[in-house]
């Protein structure tokens, strides 16, 4: 057959436009009903947050007690990496003073000499990582306030790393796998090589009505969980009684996890 | 017009082969990546962008600046400029190739790079930067293949190319802008928060990419009948002199707004590069040699008598282009993550198979640059009137 340039061109085009078909029949296709039914035992709220009592933590708590983290490790699958380089951490403790950056005096750095300061994604009110992500695979759930990831959508860019000024995100630099040293959690995904991973407020458990794993790990209740939007909820009545920080709260991210020291 | 690029003498294809075979040593190395993750770089859970990212960075400035040579022949008219257009087109287009071809390297999931379109969103940057750079890249392929067809038959270049011409001058700028907000939004990164990091790049940008177009017309000269000619040559001098003096004035007024205030997160990341901080200090010595380079070019540069000469404008050209390499293509980038959130130091350097990946994307970059300037030197040598 023979075919010119214009008619090569013309049937490109016509296989083209045939590609941009399926979108357009999903949204014509689209439907009301809801994709999934929820679990009418799941805890709902409109604004989540955490009250992290570091006070508790330390006078009652034993001493280098980690249990918040274990928890959380195990039930996510984080892997246990080995090296500071690759480390990947959903929730962990650094000093006052790399917690709260220019916030230290060399006097109450010197009294907390020592003392571990709990650390995590801050679920901001405005998240600098969804803001800058290109394919919506980090994104604050319009319900609650969670910041999510879907591992599948992420390309693995990093912008978010690079926004997040918590260092709150994980990157798997290798294939994660063979490094989750503990018992593997199948009602959990793990995560290939190559995409960010960071805390979810346990929004997996919140759906099945448990609190998220470090509340419910911390023996001496230092971690609380609840619903901002609820005068009545247990953050709530802890952020009327107690004088709390935020980290960084000059960048205008409205972070969601409040320190009493 | 293609077939121009097959014929060549023996030097020329020696040169595609040497090419080729840095490009199949980047291509093994990035295999190796492909197989075992970003893990076999230096970059870390602080350091989360690092060689690849720089060079991007680089060479989006390197692209604009083709800029520089289309905004003074069309708009302004100036002749001694047109043999030379061609020339920083092509540059544009392979310098281009070369930016996506270092972002795709530094993807975690490559396979899924095109979820950016798939999911196009509007309040990511770098969606634009996606947007912005590919739009460049085809405007210079449709200007430069154009324009460079009509000189050959003889004829005025199509009438639609000219509203493109005119649409490739704030095109070139957009990219380079939107570039520099990648970094100067971002909240907690202090060394990049600065309202003029998107005319520092455009500065650098305009006194590093005339520099190299300076080198590579006096190679054209050398090596293939075509002379881009002396004025043209002069007034690019003349350009990377303003540019590469306005650029090193603004790390000037960094330096000086971090430390007149004294506030200690807009100074930590200047003094990690220029001194070091506690004890870590890996990128001084090139920082320094940067500054060094930069007084080199900017000394040869304003005096005439130096500028002008062949030989002493050459080592200009070269100083201005490391100088601004080493503070783009290697500080600005990996400084804006040290110290890190925590307050703390890790630092980086890239790893062998990092850098031959590298290397392997600048000798795709210079096989595209030199398949293209045959064949713009091709015709150019053809229409040439005999003399």
């Amino acid at each position: 057959m023979e075919t010119s340039r214009r008619n090569f061109l013309k049937i490109s085009g016509v296989c083209a436009l045939g590609l941009t078909a399926l979108p357009v029949a999903d949204v014509f296709g689209e439907s009301d009903l809801p994709k999934a039914i929820k679990n009418p035992q799941a805890l709902t709220g409109q604004h989540w947050a955490m009250v992290v009592d570091m006070k508790k933590c330390w006078e009652k708590g034993k001493e280098g007690c980690k249990d918040c983290i274990l928890a959380c490790h195990a039930v996510h699958n984080v892997p246990d990496i080995g090296s500071i380089k690759e480390e990947i951490k959903w929730i962990w403790t650094n000093h006052y003073e790399n917690v709260f950056p220019g916030q230290e005096n060399e006097y109450n750095v010197k009294n907390l000499e020592g003392r571990p300061f709990i650390a995590l994604c801050n679920h901001c009110t405005n998240p600098p990582c969804v803001r800058v992500c290109p394919t919506q695979a980090t994104f604050k759930r319009p319900e609650d306030g969670i910041v999510m990831m879907d591992f599948h959508r992420c390309i693995g860019c990093r912008y978010c790393m690079a926004g997040c000024p918590y260092g709150a995100r994980s990157f798997n630099w290798r294939d994660p796998r063979p490094f989750i040293k503990t018992e593997l959690n199948m009602r959990f995904p793990t995560r290939e090589r190559g995409v960010v991973e960071k805390c979810n407020f346990c929004a997996e458990r919140l759906a099945e009505g448990l609190l998220p794993a470090c509340v419910e790990a911390c023996k001496v209740g230092a971690l609380s969980f609840g619903d901002l939007a609820d005068p009545n909820s247990v953050v709530r009545k802890l952020l009327a009684s107690h004088f709390t920080m935020r980290r960084k709260p000059e960048l205008g991210t409205q972070p969601n996890v409040y320190y009493i020291v | 017009m293609l077939e121009r690029a097959l014929t060549g003498d023996k030097r020329y294809y020696r040169w595609l082969m040497f090419l080729l075979v840095l490009m199949g040593l980047g291509f093994a190395s990035y295999l190796y990546q492909f197989n075992k993750g970003l893990t076999i770089t230096g970059l870390s859970r602080d350091v989360s962008w690092g060689f690849y990212i720089a060079q991007f960075t680089f060479l989006v400035g390197v692209a604009a600046s083709a800029v520089m040579v289309v905004l003074p022949y069309y708009l302004h008219n100036v002749k001694v400029f047109g043999k030379i257009t061609i020339l920083g087109e092509f540059l544009a287009i392979a310098s281009v190739t070369m930016c996506l071809l270092f972002i795709i390297v530094d993807l975690g999931k490559p396979m899924r790079l095109l979820n950016v379109l798939l999911y196009p969103t509007p309040n990511s940057i770098l969606f634009w930067d996606m947007v912005v750079l590919n739009g460049y890249l085809f405007l210079n392929l449709l200007i430069g293949w154009n324009v460079l067809e009509a000189e050959r038959k003889g004829v005025h270049y199509p009438n639609w190319v000219k509203p493109l011409i005119y649409i490739s001058i704030p095109w070139a700028v957009s990219i380079h802008t939107v570039t520099a907000f990648l970094y100067a939004g971002l909240p907690g990164r202090h060394y990049w928060l600065t309202a003029i990091m998107a005319a520092r790049f455009l500065a650098s940008a305009f006194a590093s990419g005339p520099a190299l177009l300076i080198l590579l017309a006096f190679l054209v000269k050398k090596y293939t009948k075509f002379d881009p000619g002396k004025e043209a040559i002069d007034k690019l001098s003349q350009i990377i002199t303003y540019a590469m003096i306005i650029s090193l004035f603004f790390v000037g007024l960094e330096v000086f707004t971090a430390f007149y205030s004294n506030i200690p997160s807009h100074m930590e990341a200047i003094e990690y590069l220029f001194f070091g901080i506690h004890g870590h200090g890996r990128l001084v010595p090139f920082m320094w040699l940067f500054l060094i380079l930069a007084i080199v070019a900017l000394v040869l540069l304003i005096n005439p008598n130096t500028r002008k000469q062949e030989k002493t404008l050459k080592i200009a050209c070269l100083a201005t282009f490391f100088s601004m390499w080493l503070e783009k293509g290697l500080g600005l980038v990996i400084a804006g993550f040290i110290p890190n959130p925590f307050n703390e130091v890790r630092e980086y350097a890239p790893t062998i198979p990092e850098l031959m990946i590298a290397i392997g994307v600048w000798a795709t970059g210079f096989f595209v640059l030199t398949i293209l300037y045959k064949i713009a030197t091709s015709v150019k040598e053809e229409t040439a009137p005999s003399i």
